[in-house]
């Protein structure tokens, strides 16, 4: 029988803008590859605090650097964060994303290291940090309904397993998601070539279907643009063919199966963009499991349902993931990594409405609070999308 | 015990779901979208994850998997041989 999801609530962190996080990290976020020095001496100092790492933001130009500041900005947005310590080489930038995350409310202070240095940086940073973390620890999670849930997905390392068993449980639980006016996201652009029509058919009006698909023919001419090949090696990936995956077509449709069958795209969204209403909106974004990932929480989604086959292993610094897999030998070889076996699918011992049932038990337990494997492993890939060269 | 899964009973192809089948062994199929049962005989070993062919597909044939066309047959495929990147090529790109 299908959980009844009516009157179904979660334990949250209710935040200043009104949304609902299921985290309540404290972060230090570097605007550039320079400041990764200094946050991280931050985070080693102050304890409960997380610093974000990552390699860009210098010499960012039109809308690659419109797209730098929003996936920064989304990110220090995102519910599950309470609050953020911000650091940049200059003051300039710094201020940027200060002032995008604290139109949330929450607490938020930047500091620049030109003029100081690291040392003094690092001091002054850590004081705030420190203020941070401890206000942060009294913050209570409350009951709150199921409908202030946004969870995003996106598959990786699949094989065919996936498209019959983990993916379809994706979409399973989607379908009953949906139907309680969650807020629900997808997208990997390219790797819904072969089912982008099948996609284009269920967009809600026509307006959402242009959208989508001048979308996709957009990335489709970018990777007739640059391609040297027929992408074999890299669409569908190694693993994909060692899972058994012959062919993009193939992926896609498997893929595609985590939007269930019930479910409309609401609308379409341009990379870390934030939607509007609840519903099932489609990103446009890379199909690499970290970008994709760090655009989602970039766009406000605070929890990630990631079916695989082969065992892709991915995390996010402040996003829980939910690996759930059907290939019997996976679950085996890398049960570590694993939150819920359904491989119970592939072998008629479950069925599609059990799988998608188990998955949203994990979902509110995971919400609640339970760890991810991901998360108990220390998995947090966070990977900036570049659109083109630096200036 | 099911050892290969078949989408939709259109499809050419379904996908083997347990490990080490090998040539000769006889392989029960579940197709779920109308909850059938099949039996083949695989006609080559084929690891789990991997496809094997429920239709003899000859060079220049559609494959037929979800019910959609998931690419082109480039050599010859007999029934309940492994069905992968040597004899299925991607239509796009």
């Amino acid at each position: 029988m299908a959980m009844d999801l009516t009157n179904a609530t979660f334990n949250g962190f209710r935040r200043e803008n009104g949304r609902v996080g299921v985290r309540n990290h404290v972060i230090i976020l570097p605007v550039d590859d320079l400041s990764n020095a200094a946050s991280e001496a931050v985070a080693n100092n102050i304890k409960g605090s997380m610093a974000i790492p990552h390699p860009y933001g210098r010499l960012q130009f039109g809308a690659d650097l419109d797209l730098h500041f929003r996936t920064l900005i989304g990110t220090g947005a995102n519910p599950n964060v309470a609050a953020v310590v911000v650091i940049g080489i200059e003051d300039g930038w710094t201020k940027r994303v200060v002032d995008g995350i604290a139109s949330t409310g929450k607490p938020v202070t930047g500091f620049g290291i030109e003029q100081h240095g690291d040392h003094e940086t690092i001091k002054r940073a850590s004081q705030t940090a420190r203020e941070y973390v401890q206000w942060a620890s009294e913050l209570q999670r409350e009951d709150v309904p199921l409908q202030d849930l946004w969870v995003s997905t996106k598959c990786g390392e699949s094989d065919t397993t996936s498209g019959c068993g983990a993916n379809p449980t994706v979409g399973n639980a989607f379908d009953k998601l949906y139907k309680h006016k969650t807020t629900l996201l997808f997208g990997e652009t390219s790797e819904i070539t072969g089912g982008e029509l099948l996609v284009a058919e269920r967009c809600r009006n026509e307006q959402v279907r242009e959208r989508f698909l001048a979308m996709f023919n957009r990335y489709q001419e970018m990777i007739d643009r640059y391609k040297t090949d027929d992408l074999s090696e890299s669409q569908p990936t190694k693993g994909n063919i060692a899972g058994g995956l012959t062919t993009i077509e193939e992926k896609a449709l498997g893929n595609i199966q985590k939007i269930g069958r019930e479910c409309l795209v609401d609308g379409v969204l341009d990379k870390a963009e934030a939607p509007q209403h609840p519903g099932l909106w489609f990103m446009d974004s890379s199909s690499a499991a970290a970008e994709m990932v760090t655009l989602c929480a970039a766009a406000g989604y605070v929890l990630h349902f990631f079916p695989t086959g082969q065992g892709n292993i991915i995390g996010n610094p402040i996003v829980p993931v939910i690996k759930l897999c059907a290939n019997p030998r996976t679950v085996r070889t890398m049960s570590e990594h694993m939150d819920l076996d359904v491989s119970g699918l592939l072998r008629r011992e479950m069925t599609p409405d059990e799988a998608g049932d188990a998955l949203l038990d994990m979902m509110v337990r995971t919400a609640n609070g339970r760890l991810t494997a991901a998360e108990a492993l220390g998995h947090r890939e966070f990977v900036l999308t570049r659109l083109y060269e630096s200036a | 015990m099911i050892d290969f899964v078949v989408h939709d009973d259109g499809d050419s192809v379904g996908v083997v779901v347990v490990e080490g089948v090998s040539a000769g062994q006889k392989l029960t199929g579940w197709i779920m979208d109308q909850d059938a049962e099949i039996n083949f005989t695989a006609a080559s070993d084929i690891p789990i994850g991997h496809k094997l062919a429920i239709k003899p597909l000859k060079k220049g044939d559609t494959v037929i998997k979800y019910g959609v066309d998931i690419g082109r047959v480039v050599a010859d495929i007999k029934l309940g041989e492994h069905a992968h990147v040597h004899n299925i090529k991607t239509k796009r790109w």
